[in-house]
């Protein structure tokens, strides 16, 4: 029979449709503004007792909140409105101390029969729910500039060592090192020997002032090593710090080769999540001191003070990775790689020291706000900016050790993993400076959102009542189509965890535009068969079959452009570009299965004297 | 469809020819004279949008930045006389901000900080290229797509086409001087995408016509091919520019320029693919000739995969 689906081509477009219907609900369940209260360190607990202070506190402060829940390590107070998530978030910090980070939160209010299969609403792109958008980059020249210092030193003392003569060893340009030696048999041991194990070089005879020299150039490789390396590093870096400011839902992510987005959602006081942000931080390995002489340093924990030697056997600089282990005994431990210049020096140090406590010092610039003053009249916030210097580790030195060692005798693996990520933060590869700042308020985020959807609404609503006017039955089944293309774009986005922005939601409002357009190619077909004399059944069928070339071809050309606007956009126009190609995949399904599953459905296998088209 | 029906489109050509050349030469001329009023998001520097309660003299807030010595300093209102922007050239500040917004809360109560954008001045020359660099791959590979697809000559059409509507919204927006930022860019991408869509319609038609008819008289061929695309350009653009125009409306002042930018497209879209793209064909003197190593009858049906067609039509396909 023409025109007649089997029934299992109707189950495939029913099932669709529950899924996308499934999916694209939990959308129509707004998140309910949140706080979250968690342990700032190793020890502290979050449990009742913790939820009974922090009810208090907002008991105390008259806010207004519900669905007080305490979760593994964290506990979340649901509130009424953004305003009060603020006051709330004052009033718990207040109230709990220093003890607790309290973040601002969203709290999903998906129910369960949806989330249960993992439904989850859209995120909000900073420009649709406020917040604040930094884009920092990374100084990879600087930071190559001080591993290529590495280098030469290394490269120095590894031909020392070797017995290899040489005149110099200089670090001649952003990338490369010259070698210079005493005679060429030593130019060749030197080649040889480096080849085997500083393999991040291309070597090159040359000569310096007629003496047999080497040009090391660094690899692409190495470079982009190095830089992934920095990258990752920051990375880890920003997310810390990003936690102390205490955001829902933040973004810490590389863009290009040197660059890195932070997104913190929620966040308004720009100048105070830069100075958290941009803050560094540096470690010291010192001695304790044996004769009284020496820099006095408390515990990270105000625990006691210790008198360190003021010489320091290696900085931040020389720490590669720190990284949770566990020793022998099965207890948590840190194991650290220094470089190979600050493992000899720490060679050195433990050679000749042990038995003897050793202390790691870490220094981190801090600012804090010390209130507002009144200049001229106007409110402006004084920053006190300072530098703490505390101990995070004090050991005594077991054995001789250089480059690899493990600090042991730790608490508990959650002590150690701090440990872990204070050495790696103190060690922060590569200087960041700030290029793009963005900072959304959340009334414009809120307008912009009702802006959206009332476009989508009523360009939606003139499409349909045009649709239907001019196609009549033919229109309700575009309108249908239409519809449901709405929802399984919602679906997939929601499927994807997709970001939806305001460009987000333009590009839906033009795909309702254009994915009209299969309906009307394929309508327009049918009208022309039927002009030609062709019986309906055939019309209907020749007018699907016609269109469906012309569709797949326009739509596989609009699809690579929207590709190549994901590849080059960033931030709010990725955004556009992912709804408009989701936008073009799930309209060439309503378009083409759907509205022939109802046509067939309504107009297929009977005879039809008329078709109002 | 009767003959008398048949649309002299290219009868009209040399028209259209005169006219596109005019529109280009208009908006080649103000790109090279007055260029792009390019938005922050290229040019770098800081911009700040701040909402009142009540309208609010712009000169006024203008004037007292430029007091507390700030330099190159622009206000303009933003959508209405309670919104305005600012922008100047800053070094990155981050309190700047907030700077601004206390000194205009010194007059004004009803004040608060919507929107305090920073960019760097290199990260806007990056983005610029790189827009540059993704408008030229994208006509690249479609017009690779398009030569695999149908035949040179077609892609030639259709890159012309798509260069003409690229380059007329350019130059609507250089003689308006509208800010040109990232969400315009991203139009005038997808205005490459839309324009792209009209222009394979036609194409795929004009490639059927050649194979199935018997006439050899191109430019009748040509005409019967626009005729009965025609309802569908046009119901397509018209669909299209109404949700265009609801955005514009009411999408608020940021998407304002983006639906602008596509409105100009998609009407100009429909001209080329119509008139820019066929008269291309023209005269590149495309035969049937051309067209004939990918003959194929019925090239629709063999297109379609089995599982969309319906069991058994081909048994009931009348001849």
């Amino acid at each position: 029979m023409l025109n007649k689906y089997p029934l299992w081509k109707y189950l495939i477009i029913g099932f669709i449709l529950v899924i996308g219907v499934y999916y694209s609900l939990p959308n129509l369940y707004p998140n309910d503004p949140a706080v979250q209260i968690r342990a700032t360190k190793a020890g502290v607990i979050v449990n009742n007792n913790t939820l009974a202070q922090a009810t208090a506190a907002l008991d105390a402060a008259q806010i207004q909140y519900f669905g007080a829940d305490v979760q593994a390590q964290s506990l979340l107070i649901r509130v009424n409105s953004n305003e009060d998530q603020l006051l709330a978030k004052a009033a718990l910090q207040v109230g709990l101390g220093s003890d607790y980070i309290i973040a601002l939160n969203l709290a999903p209010t998906t129910p369960q029969w949806l989330s249960v299969l993992g439904g989850k609403p859209m995120a909000l792109g900073l420009d649709l729910s406020g917040g604040v958008h930094f884009l920092m980059e990374v100084d990879m020249d600087k930071y190559i500039g001080n591993r290529l210092a590495n280098f030469e030193a290394d490269i120095k003392r590894s031909l020392r060592e070797e017995g290899i003569r040489y005149r110099a060893v200089n670090v001649t340009g952003s990338d490369s090192i010259q070698v210079v030696l005493v005679d060429s048999a030593f130019r060749d041991q030197a080649k040889t020997w480096l080849k085997r194990n500083v393999p991040e070089f291309l070597y090159s005879d040359t000569e310096v002032r007629e003496l047999p020299s080497l040009n090391l150039v660094l690899t692409e490789t190495a470079i982009s090593a190095m830089e992934d390396y920095a990258i990752k590093q920051n990375q880890t870096t920003l997310s810390n710090r990003v936690n102390e400011i205490g955001v829902a839902e933040p973004l810490v992510q590389r863009q290009g080769r040197n660059r890195i987005v932070v997104e913190l959602p929620g966040v308004q006081d720009t100048a105070s999540a830069k100075t958290i942000l941009g803050k560094s931080a540096n470690l010291e390995y010192r001695l304790q001191s044996k004769d009284g002489n020496g820099d006095l340093f408390t515990f990270k924990d105000s625990s006691r003070t210790v008198m360190l030697e003021k010489d320091i056997i290696v900085t931040g600089d020389s720490v590669t990775n720190a990284s949770t282990t566990f020793d022998e005994n099965g207890t948590a431990a840190v194991s650290v790689t220094l470089n190979s210049a600050g493992g000899a020096r720490m060679g050195e140090t433990t050679k000749n020291n042990l038995k003897q406590p050793m202390g790691v010092v870490f220094i981190e610039q801090k600012s804090e706000l010390l209130g507002y003053e009144t200049i001229n009249g106007e409110q402006v916030p004084q920053y006190r900016n300072f530098e703490v210097r505390e101990i995070i580790s004090l050991a005594t030195i077991q054995g001789i050790f250089s480059s690899n060692f493990q600090v042991t005798g730790l608490d508990s693996p959650e002590e150690a993993s701090e440990l872990a990520l204070l050495l790696r933060a103190g060690a922060l590869a590569a200087p960041m400076t700030f290029v793009e700042e963005r900072t959304v308020g959340p009334s414009l985020g809120a307008e912009n959102i009702a802006k959206g959807l009332e476009s989508v609404v009523i360009g939606f609503g003139l499409v349909i009542l045009f649709m239907i006017g001019f196609y009549k039955v033919f229109g309700v089944f575009a309108s249908v189509a239409l519809s449901v293309n709405l929802i399984l774009v919602t679906a997939v986005m929601s499927i994807l965890g997709a970001t939806l922005t305001l460009p987000g939601i333009a590009g839906i409002v033009l795909t309702v535009g254009m994915a009209v357009d299969a309906n009307v190619l394929i309508f327009s077909r049918i009208k022309e068969e039927l002009a030609l004399g062709r019986p309906i059944q055939t019309a209907i069928d020749a007018g699907y079959n016609r269109a469906f070339v012309t569709i797949l071809d326009a739509n596989i050309t609009t699809l690579i452009v929207a590709v190549i606007l994901y590849a080059i956009g960033t931030g709010s126009v990725k955004g556009f570009a992912v709804t408009l190609s989701v936008g073009i995949i799930t309209s060439m399904f309503t378009a083409i299965m759907l509205t022939r599953g109802l046509t067939n459905l309504v107009y297929g296998g009977r005879v039809v004297t008329k078709l109002p088209i | 469809m009767s003959e008398v029906k048949v649309l002299d489109f290219m009868g009209k050509r040399k028209i259209a020819l005169f006219l596109s050349a005019v529109l280009l030469l208009v908006s080649v001329l103000s790109l090279a004279t007055r260029g792009l009023n390019f938005g922050l998001d290229f040019t770098g520097g800081a911009q700040i949008e701040l909402g009142f309660e009540r309208s609010v003299d712009v000169e006024l807030i203008r004037s007292t930045l430029v007091d507390a010595g700030y330099k190159d300093v622009a206000a303009q209102y933003f959508g209405n006389n309670t919104d305005v922007l600012i922008r100047m050239q800053e070094d990155n500040n981050p309190a700047l901000g907030e700077e601004v917004l206390s000194l205009v809360q010194a007059m004004r109560d009803d004040v608060s900080l919507r929107r305090n954008e920073f960019v760097g001045p290199q990260v806007g020359e990056e983005l610029a290229n790189q827009g540059g660099i993704g408008m030229l791959v994208a006509l690249g590979l479609v017009m690779l797509y398009i030569a695999f697809r149908f035949q040179f000559k077609f892609a030639i059409g259709a890159v012309v086409a798509l260069v003409h509507d690229v380059l007329i919204v350019l130059g609507f927006f250089s003689l308006t001087q509208m800010a040109f930022d990232l969400t315009v860019l991203a139009a005038v991408l997808a205005v490459i995408g839309y324009s792209l869509n009209d222009t394979i319609v036609v194409s795929d038609r004009i490639r059927e016509s050649f194979q199935t008819l018997r006439s050899n008289d191109i430019s009748y061929l040509i005409n019967i091919s626009l005729t009965q695309t025609l309802g569908r350009t046009i119901i397509t653009s018209f669909t299209t520019v109404l949700v265009l125009l609801a955005l514009a409306v009411l999408g608020g002042e940021m998407i304002f320029a983006f639906a602008i930018a596509l409105i100009v497209g998609v009407a100009i879209g429909t001209y080329s693919s119509i008139y820019v793209a066929a008269n291309i064909l023209m005269l590149m003197n495309i035969s049937k000739e051309d067209l004939i190593p990918q003959e194929r009858e019925q090239v629709d049906q063999d297109e379609v995969p089995s599982w969309l067609k319906d069991e058994g039509n081909e048994a009931d396909e009348k001849p």
